[in-house]
């Protein structure tokens, strides 16, 4: 007769994705490359701000970028075209976000021996990314105007996770009822550390601060 | 939207909980999930059933959620209170210097196995 029993286990599903994520991160921090894991929702201008970026910062760091979608690969052609820097394309297969080991993946097609930065352009999405740690050494995400001031509220995760909140398409400021102080207090409210730093990609605008900032967490 | 990455994850720890203990079939698996845990237990049912289905080792396995209630803490008036009817603000004192307690796991409680 077959016996029954029960096996206890206690343990969050999110454990063996985080020792994965924590091994990368170390296996990054020894190779020298730093990689940037950057989340939005769709639409708020996460190529056109990495585009604008990258060719801020390409003559002194040596960049690479993994796009992350569930389909097609225009992002990747398009950062390459406009940066001129390697780009991949990474198919989620259906998936909302990436992990970490999906992350891994990516990172085997780049030459990381002659990469400093790999920026990772994570899937449209404020809920999912923020679950899934990828191994990052550092997340960060766009907020656009027209999504209103509002959402650390609505995505609190989301802004918990990112060391970075960047704000972008600032040029539409005086046509959508956003304000950017109850902004900053809504993120800081969520993350006391983050960093919050407001552009528009469209006209470059604090775009220098934000490749600044970038230089600073590389130390070059 | 997450829940069948999480499904996957899931059987992943089952498979090598059940190879380690030589387990030949599960028949439940029971899952602590928190009100806040931004996990909809019957999604992740349905998609479990969908990927449950496709395993020799899962054929059939019925996945139970236990929904875990979340409580926030306030650390200026030191009282408990409900997250979901009162959010970020203490119903007590009004104050938002308050942590979520409880009601974001998504853990893997324990199996129902025969061998």
């Amino acid at each position: 007769m077959q016996e029954i029993k029960v096996i206890e286990i206690k343990k969050s599903v999110f454990a063996e994705n985080e020792k994965d994520a924590d091994t990368l991160r170390v296996e990054l921090k020894n190779k020298g490359v730093c990689l940037l894991n950057l989340m939005s929702a769709p639409g708020s201008g996460k190529t056109t701000t990495l585009i604008q970026l990258i060719n801020r910062i390409k003559d002194k760091i040596r960049v690479a970028v993994m796009e992350a979608d569930i389909d097609s690969d225009v992002d990747a052609v398009k950062i390459k075209e406009a940066t001129g820097v390697p780009s991949i394309q990474l198919h989620t297969g259906g998936m909302c976000h990436l992990d970490a080991e999906m992350t891994r993946q990516g990172l085997d097609n780049l030459d990381l021996k002659n990469t400093d930065l790999v920026i990772l352009e994570n899937v449209g999405n404020l809920v999912c990314p923020a679950e899934f740690d990828t191994g990052a050494t550092c997340n960060a995400m766009i907020l656009s105007v027209p999504e209103g001031d509002d959402k650390p509220l609505k995505y609190p995760l989301m802004f918990t996770v990112c060391d970075l909140v960047i704000i972008n398409k600032t040029d539409v400021m005086p046509y959508f009822d956003f304000n950017l102080e109850r902004c900053k207090k809504n993120i800081l409210m969520r993350n006391p550390h983050a960093t919050i730093i407001p552009v528009s990609a469209k006209t470059g605008d604090g775009m220098d601060t934000l490749a600044e900032w970038l230089r600073g967490k590389l130390h070059c | 939207m997450h829940e069948l990455g999480i499904v996957f994850y899931i059987i992943r720890d089952v498979k090598k909980v059940a190879e380690e203990n030589h387990v030949e079939r599960v028949s439940a698996v029971v899952m602590d999930i928190g009100e806040v845990s931004t996990v909809v237990p019957h999604l992740l049912t349905d998609c479990w059933r969908w990927a449950a289905d496709k395993e020799e080792l899962l054929k059939g396995c019925e996945l139970k959620c236990n929904i875990i209630p979340a409580v926030t803490w306030c650390d200026d008036c030191k009282q408990e209170y409900e997250t979901v009817k009162h959010g970020k603000t203490c119903p007590h004192c009004h104050s938002e210097n308050t942590w979520l307690l409880r009601g974001n796991e998504v853990e893997i409680k324990e199996l129902v196995v025969s061998s």
